[in-house]
Formats: structure tokens, C-alpha cells, sequence
């Protein structure tokens, strides 16, 4: 988007043009009674603080610690991350891919940009883009390997192409060397790309300072 | 930058890269999540938006223009629902470029702030 900027005023204001018409949707909508403004700010903070990918670490650090656990995020995912405290604003239904020695587990939107949110937050930006959401599919271990994953010729990747109504999360596979740890711990393990499935967990020692 | 050759190329793809490039994009999509949960559109409608203004010729190959897309389908979802008419957008949009243009720089841009202000339209 290009703004014209042949003038130097530092005593006003440019408001972006896509930024002043937010700013006219939220004017009308809010005279129609159809918003309020605080609201609005207050799903901005949301997704911007409180929801994020350390949702999706808590139910996949659970399973790993809890057979019974896991075994009803197979079954019903919705439900057992809704025990968890996260669900869905657009009533959307959850199911967990649960990658294996044999299978590792690609979550794409061809469509658009269908997403987890409740358990992972907001779509990073290369989730959106047209590359992967047309690659994933066509080459899906091209797109992997641009992450810096390479998996073995013989490992089979199943790949799920989320909509409006079915989210996908994928459960990677518990790292080597953590028998015995805590929820909390296992759950630093997990990152976002892990549970897309563009990534792996990390291992013990690739552990950042506290997540 | 536009990448031809369909690889993620410049794309960012680190687990702490932003989600959000502007506030404004926050805001488009907040705006969507409240009017969703008000009952204005069905969510299924939104994807269905959403996935056509994705998809139209003019979109960026390297989807740098999402939440420009993602606007605009908020802003026909809302127009083919006798919501707010394009005409109206446009016409509040002109005045808050107004007021924005008006107030002096450090100071919260309010709408009174545009020449033209006339109270609630």
C-alpha cells in the first residue's frame, strides 16, 4: 500500500487509509448499536496476551503425561480441550492428529486461513500465505523441508486441510530424555510450528530460557 | 517483497515473528470476531468471504495483503447485509483521514477533531 508523502508536516496526523476505514466500520457499527468499543479493545488484548500457542502446549503436555487424557482427545477433541478451559468462539469442532513413528501430521487452510485459534492464538503469517496453503498439499515434505525438517523417505505425512467448521491440532511426539517430567516442563517444550506440524518438539537440550 | 517462484522465500517463519503488521489489522479482526458473535454472519459465511477476496486475481502472491483482503470481505459481508453501504464507509472513512490531518501530532485522533464534523451521521 503506498502513501503519498510529497509533504512534511510534523504538526498532524496521517492516518493510514485502511486504518481510517477500520476506523469508519467501528464509527458506524457503533452508532447501530451493532459494537461496543471496549469490547472490541477487549478482543484485541485477548488474542494479543491471554490466548496464544501456550493453550495447545498445555493439552499436548497433558496427553504425553496422561494415557486417559489422550485417549479422549482422540476421541473427542472438542470436548477434552474444552475441559481445559479452551474453546472455540466460532463453535468450531477440534480434532487432534496425533503424529507416530510411522505417520508425522500437516495442518493447512487451502481455503483461507482457517485456524485453531483457542489453542494456538492468532495464525502466524506464512499460515496465511498463498505458498503454503497451495504447497502443503502438492509437497507437503518441500514445504517441511523449508522449515528445516526433514523426515525419512519412509515416514508416510498426512496432511489436513482445515474448514470453517474442524480445526486441527497435531500432538508431536514426545521428545526422548523427558520421562518424569512435569506438565509445565514438557509443556516449554511445545511450540506453536509443533503443533501445525511444520515443526518438531524440542528436545530437552534445544530448550530456550523459560517459555 | 512478491516472490514468484512459490516458495515461502521472504516470508518469516520464526515462532516469535508477529501476527499482527499494524493495529488496524488487530482491529479489522476483532471488529470480525464481535460481529460473529453478535449473529450477524455465520462463521461458515465468513470463511466463504474471506476465502473469495482471497483468492480474487489482484491478491498478493505472497499474501502480504491479508488483512487488506480480510477487510475488504468484512466490509462486503457487511454491505450485502444492508449493514454499511460502501458510500457510508467511504464518507466517514474521508472523515477521519480529516481529523487525523487536523490533530496535532501526539494527541489521540478523535472524529470532532474533523473540520467537517457534523455530529453522529
Amino acid at each position: 500500500m503506498s502513501h503519498d508523502h510529497d509533504h512534511d508536516h510534523d504538526h498532524d496526523n496521517e492516518l493510514d487509509p485502511m486504518a481510517a476505514r477500520v476506523r469508519a466500520l467501528e464509527t458506524i457499527l457503533t452508532q447501530k448499536g451493532l459494537i461496543d468499543p471496549a469490547a472490541i479493545d477487549a478482543i484485541v488484548d485477548t488474542y494479543e496476551t491471554k490466548v496464544g500457542p501456550r493453550n495447545g502446549a498445555r493439552v499436548v503436555a497433558r496427553a504425553w503425561n496422561d494415557p486417559d487424557y489422550a485417549e479422549w482427545l482422540k476421541r473427542d477433541a472438542t470436548a477434552a480441550i474444552a475441559s481445559l478451559g479452551f474453546t472455540g468462539r466460532q463453535g468450531e469442532h477440534m480434532q487432534a492428529a496425533f503424529n507416530t513413528d510411522e505417520t508425522h501430521n500437516l495442518v493447512v487452510c487451502t481455503l483461507c486461513s482457517c485456524y485453531p485459534w483457542s489453542v494456538l492464538g492468532l495464525p502466524p503469517v506464512w499460515y496465511k500465505a498463498p505458498p503454503y496453503r497451495s504447497r502443503a498439499v502438492i509437497d507437503p515434505r518441500g514445504v517441511l523441508a523449508e522449515f528445516g525438517l526433514t523426515l525419512p523417505a519412509d515416514k508416510k505425512i498426512r496432511v489436513w486441510d482445515s474448514t470453517a467448521e474442524l480445526r486441527y491440532l497435531v500432538v508431536p511426539q514426545r521428545p526422548s530424555g523427558t520421562e518424569g517430567w512435569s506438565e509445565d516442563d514438557l509443556a516449554s517444550l511445545v511450540t506453536r510450528d509443533s503443533m501445525i506440524g511444520t515443526g518438531f518438539a524440542l528436545a530437552p537440550d534445544q530448550k530456550g530460557p523459560a517459555a | 517483497m512478491s516472490r514468484r517462484d512459490g516458495t515461502l522465500g521472504d516470508i518469516p517463519t520464526a515462532e516469535d515473528a508477529p501476527v499482527f503488521a499494524e493495529p488496524w489489522q488487530a482491529q479489522a479482526f476483532a471488529l470480525t470476531l464481535a460481529l460473529h458473535e453478535r449473529g450477524l454472519f455465520s462463521w461458515s459465511e465468513w470463511a466463504d468471504a474471506l476465502s473469495a477476496e482471497v483468492k480474487s486475481p489482484g491478491a498478493a502472491a505472497d499474501g502480504s495483503d491479508y488483512y487488506q483482503r480480510w477487510l475488504a470481505a468484512l466490509e462486503r459481508l457487511l454491505a450485502s447485509k444492508d449493514v454499511a453501504a460502501r458510500p457510508e464507509v467511504d464518507a466517514v472513512a474521508a472523515a477521519w483521514e480529516r481529523a487525523a490531518h487536523a490533530t496535532p501530532h501526539g494527541q489521540p485522533i478523535v472524529l470532532e477533531n474533523d473540520p467537517h464534523f457534523s455530529g453522529v451521521r
